[in-house]
């Protein structure tokens, strides 16, 4: 138990003591400090993880706190322990003590090293608190601390503008999902009575058996809820439509972008769908609907990053492209693979972003790709490491990426009619993540160098950076491998241990689609090999020719500014319209304003008492005493 | 009990405000006068501790009760004594009155005999209302409340000082003129101004109906309510800060205090009969307050607005009539009462230095005074509702409980928690990101007096969210009595 406990709180005792030690006993003191209780955090969750999956048990919950009271009932701070808390808690406490530690080095010039330590600190025990929570208050509390500290993390360099900028759109973006998550929250909580998970699940067939009328509809409760819990997903994961935060985040310091923006806070929304597998999967309308969102983002995020020139923006897409694919894990009902890619994504997909980030500390914090090329020579580590990320990402043979993406586009036969269709999308959104994941490699690595930096100066990164680089390459070559049998092979039922839904399908396809999907991928890396590498002029000739499509993706399908027409700027000008016309032009005028000139009138009549208005005040509420106490008499005499 | 410790409570402040102005004010300086005030308002403060360590929770009704006889003949009596309800209003009170005078020591520089004098009488006021029993002394207390703060912030106020307080007292004049009517009528009835009794009576069905919109034009206008809210935005940008704190942090509260108090229990039917058009005004103030408050030049005005919004709340949930609602709306209230004091203070802070609301005026205020905008982001983000945050608690029952009423109403009310982020998150980054400006440079970062009072409310705001239980098993079940 107390270990258990130890995983929530030593993050929390991080964020608490952090910023204190580092007054006290100096910057480096605290970096250390900090590092050293998540790293024991991560060491510890794996043992557990470890230890868990090979008991028989399948949930423990341990109340640590009574918290909050709704209808007659407490509910607590807690943990609740189960194979899929503690399976995101080894990715969630490792990706972030490798980011920790990663940080000490990489932040060395910032003078707030302490400050981003203690929100580093802060984000990971939110996500802790997420993750491990047993009601949808303390889900929800983890689900808005993240957001908050992703806002202050995205926001630390806050002479930015643009970083301030980009700080409010995330939160506010997550603040319009959060409505939709609000709302699913209290239908469940009308009618199931409670906000415990499990008894929310359990309570299913309940939930089910409601109807709800909205706008005349009639809808079942169980869609509503669920349609509007997922509101609060796509928000968190970015999905089409609540995608435009997740690219402008890049403006925070990249080893945030690794830690929140890639590999965990993002993936809480698909944490949400599979926690709540059990309710999703009765419905088919919301199936369908996970699914369909899941393609669009997964297309239409891959064909932004075609042409991206910010390095970081390229792998934020890439990582918004794949979040869509575990939406279709999920849509498909393959809740467990879902949380494959999930795992293998975070370390792959961490360790592209730490490794950019070396890339921009060794460049002098430049991010432009068109300013850099051939660095391979000069940071051999780095750029080894991104080939792996990238490998892994495209799923090349018995990479972790492999895996996991594999089993997400076999599931697509999950769906009888439809499934070679959603199998095609996927496999060709595979070749589009190939091409841009290879155009990253040879524009920063290859080629000429192009930069205004002096080459000579690009230096490779210290152990503080390389070392997380390189564990984390482990998890991405080796975790889809080790895991793969336990998540999604024979084991699997006995691991998951009714936690999730378990698909029980069994797909059977022609042999022609893998081969299509491998040769659709190996034509992506040969396009990007093929363009990126050796043939730059025909690139151009290209972009000419289709240019208003080069210019619909590069505008990244104009989505911010058509958010700006509909909804920024009706907002602002509806506000200054309901301030100067309404309160001001029709409320004050009648109101107050009228009757003041009536009884200005009256008040000249005392103007001979005394000077002030202060004694009408006191005049008026004597008089009114008065009358009131001769009323008084006056009744009680009759 | 046999210790008067209620009128102790409500006579503390009198005495002392009466020795004060019996002294000569040549004779003492400034500093004396504050610090006289604030020993009386400390002890004022350790006084009302008592209440939540001796009332007994396990028993229903009043207690620590107090019986004079006034008027016999009408049963209107001297009758006070406290319960769940009252009690966290009480300790708000008495605690947020030495902050003010705290941070009034610097910018209150004439008159200051006056001031304090003023803020003791307005506090033994206030605790009055909360306190009586007695709908007459209720009364008396109730507008007795304004008469201080009318002086405070026409003397102490700023350049349109005279509109603004004009603008206050008619819109609470007109309410309590109704209100005083009804009052009347309802003794001539009841033959008793005991608050229990008069529960107990059931009006006439019409008369009931009349006899409701005669209380509510007063509390709604100190809530205040959509389209009773102009006179609040005036009222708080001409107030000193003080003035402000007090009046967002207790004043609006009376009127929410007055709904759960007398509205719910004395008219049962009226209250359900005008459920509609309370959501609707509120849903109204919520929604449209904050969408005014999105473009606010002024920070003053911009928290005041954003007051109206989450007074909005309150009365959304008072009038759920559920317990989770009104649970959830009396949270909102104290913890509103903390955080906009707060809000108001921070303003304060940089008024003094600057001299300036504006908040084009400030920018990059974060590279000067990083303390500042520490405490900032703590009551920023409480006020915008985020979990572990005493603003979150309210927010969220109170939505919770609209779903049992309507779903359009959740969504009204939900809708209120995106755009209450949206202007605060823009205050927040206007003033404390960005470059800093040159005229703000020699800006000092707060004192440790400002420290001092910023962290006991940030300790409050934070303790509430994370362990709302404290406040919970105090209200729960006087709460669960006044439900109809």
């Amino acid at each position: 138990m107390l270990s258990y406990k130890l995983l929530f709180f030593l993050p929390l005792i991080s964020t608490i003591f952090t910023y204190p030690f580092g007054v006290l006993l100096g910057e480096k003191t605290a970096q250390y400090f900090s590092s050293t209780l998540i790293s024991i955090a991560a060491i510890l969750s794996w043992f557990l993880f470890i230890s868990f999956s090979s008991s028989s048990s399948s949930e423990i919950i341990i109340p640590v706190l009574e918290w909050f009271f709704v209808s007659g009932q407490f509910f607590n701070w807690g943990i609740s322990v189960n194979s899929l808390t503690l399976l995101m808690l080894t990715l969630v406490l490792t990706v972030s003590a490798l980011v920790h530690i990663y940080s000490i080095e990489y932040m060395s010039h910032d003078n707030s090293k302490v400050r981003f330590m203690t929100y580093l600190s802060l984000f990971t025990f939110c996500m802790v608190a997420l993750v491990v929570s047993d009601n949808l208050i303390q889900l929800f509390f983890g689900w808005e601390g993240v957001g908050l500290a992703s806002y202050l993390l995205i926001g630390f360099w806050h002479h930015k503008k643009s970083a301030n900028l980009a700080a409010m759109k995330a939160f506010l973006v997550n603040r319009v999902a959060d409505f939709g998550f609000l709302i699913g929250i209290a239908t469940l909580y009308i009618f199931l009575d409670t906000l415990s998970i499990n008894e929310i699940i359990e309570g299913k067939e309940k939930l089910f058996s409601y109807q709800i009328n909205f706008l005349g509809f009639e809808i079942n409760a169980l869609i509503f809820s669920c349609f509007f819990l997922f509101i609060g997903a796509m928000g968190k994961s970015a999905q089409f439509g609540f995608h435009t935060w997740l690219p402008d985040a890049m403006e925070g310091p990249t080893p945030v972008s690794a830690l929140i923006h890639a590999a965990t806070m993002v993936t809480a929304g698909v944490f949400l769908t599979v926690r709540f597998s059990e309710l999703m999967v009765m419905s088919d309308f919301i199936m369908t609907f996970v699914l369909i969102i899941g393609l669009l983002t997964a297309f239409f995020a891959a064909s932004v990053g075609f042409f991206q020139k910010d390095i970081k923006k390229v792998i934020a897409y890439s990582t918004c492209s794949q979040l869509g694919f575990m939406f279709v894990a999920c849509g498909l009902g393959a809740f467990n693979i879902a949380i494959f890619h999930l795992i293998t994504h975070g370390y792959f997909k961490a360790l592209l972003f730490l490794s950019s980030g070396s890339v921009i500390h060794g460049v002098h914090d430049e991010q432009d790709m068109d300013k850099m090329g051939n660095l391979f020579s000069k940071m051999k580590i780095t750029a080894v490491m991104m080939w792996i990320g990238t490998l892994a990402i495209i799923g090349f043979p018995y990479s972790s990426g492999y895996f996991s993406k594999d089993l997400i586009l076999s599931s697509s036969f999950n769906l009888i009619s439809l499934g070679p269709l959603v199998y095609i999308i996927l496999a060709i959104v595979s070749a589009m993540t190939a091409f841009y994941s290879f155009r990253l490699i040879f524009k920063v690595f290859h080629g000429n160098y192009n930069g205004s930096y002096d080459y000579e100066k690009i230096h490779e990164s210290g152990p503080f950076m390389l070392v997380p680089l390189l564990l984390l390459s482990v998890g991405a070559i080796l975790a889809g491998f080790f895991l793969n049998d336990l998540l999604a092979g024979y084991n699997s039922k006995n691991f998951w241990n009714g936690i999730i839904f378990l698909s029980q399908d069994k797909q059977y396809y022609s042999s022609f689609y893998p081969i299509l999907s491998k040769s659709l991928v190996a034509f992506g890396v040969g396009l990007a090999v093929y363009y990126y590498g050796y043939n730059l002029n025909k690139l151009a000739d290209l972009k000419k020719r289709f240019h208003s499509i080069y210019n619909f993706i590069l505008n990244k399908w104009y989505f911010d500014e058509l958010y700006n027409k509909i909804f920024v700027l009706p907002l602002y000008n509806l506000g200054k319209f309901l301030w100067t016309k309404i309160d001001q032009g029709i409320i004050d005028k009648y109101l107050p304003n009228g009757s003041a000139s009536i009884v200005s009138s009256i008040s000249k009549a005392f103007k001979r008492i005394q000077t002030g208005y202060i004694f009408d005040y006191t005049f008026i509420i004597i008089s009114g005493f008065t009358l009131f106490i001769t009323i008084i008499f006056y009744i009680s005499i009759t | 009990m046999s210790f008067p410790i209620l009128s102790l409570l409500i006579l503390t402040p009198i005495i002392g405000a009466l020795t004060l102005s019996l002294s000569s004010s040549t004779q003492l300086k400034n500093k004396t006068i504050f610090l006289s005030g604030l020993w009386i308002t400390t002890g004022e403060f350790l006084l009302s501790l008592l209440l939540p360590i001796f009332y007994d929770k396990s028993k229903n009704g009043y207690q620590f009760i107090e019986f004079h006889t006034w008027f016999d003949k009408f049963d209107i009596n001297y009758y006070v004594g406290v319960d769940g309800v009252s009690i966290p209003l009480i300790l708000l009170t008495t605690f947020l009155v030495p902050i003010c005078l705290l941070c009034s020591i610097n910018s209150i520089q004439n008159r200051a005999k006056e001031f304090v004098i003023y803020f003791l009488l307005l506090e033994s006021f206030i605790i009055g209302v909360f306190v009586s029993i007695d709908l007459v002394i209720f009364y008396v207390f109730f507008e007795a409340v304004l008469i201080p703060m009318f002086l405070i912030i026409g003397i102490w106020g700023g350049e349109n000082r005279l509109y603004a307080t004009f603008k206050f007292f008619l819109y609470t004049l007109a309410g309590s003129v109704l209100m005083l009517l009804a009052i009347i009528y309802i003794i001539s009835k009841v033959k008793s101004g005991n608050i229990e009794l008069i529960s107990d009576f059931t009006f006439d069905q019409q008369i009931e109906l009349v006899l409701f919109l005669c209380f509510f034009a007063s509390f709604a206008v100190k809530v205040p309510m959509f389209p009773f809210h102009t006179w609040l935005p005036d009222a708080h940008v001409q107030a000193p800060t003080s003035g402000s704190v007090i009046l967002a942090g207790v004043l609006l509260k009376l009127g929410a205090y007055g709904f759960i108090r007398l509205s719910l229990p004395f008219f049962e039917y009226a209250s359900i009969y005008f459920q509609p058009i309370i959501f609707a005004l509120s849903c109204v103030a919520i929604v449209y307050t904050s969408i005014v408050a999105l473009r606010q030049l002024d920070m003053k005005k911009m928290i005041a607005y954003s007051s109206v919004a989450h007074m909005g709340f309150v009365t959304i949930g008072i009038f759920t009539l559920t317990q989770d609602g009104i649970n959830g709306a009396y949270f909102q209230m104290i913890s509103h009462g903390i955080v906009s004091a707060a809000l108001f203070l921070i303003v304060g802070v940089v008024y003094e230095r600057h001299h300036t609301r504006m908040i084009s005026d400030y920018s990059g205020v974060t590279n000067v005074m990083p303390k500042y905008s520490f405490f900032f982001m703590v009551f920023m983000l409480s006020s915008v509702g985020l979990p572990g945050t005493s603003g979150f608690v309210g927010e969220f029952l109170v939505i919770m409980s609209t779903i049992s009423v309507s779903v359009y109403l959740t969504f009204f009310t939900a809708i209120g928690v995106i755009l209450g982020a949206s202007y605060m998150l823009l205050l927040y980054k206007n003033i404390n990101f960005g470059d800093l400006k040159s005229d703000i440079k020699q800006l000092a970062d707060l004192t440790n007096i400002e420290i001092f009072y910023f962290s006991c409310l940030a300790f409050l705001t934070i303790l509430l969210g994370i362990y709302p239980k404290l406040l919970f098993e105090m209200i729960n079940k006087s709460i669960s009595l006044s439900i109809i």
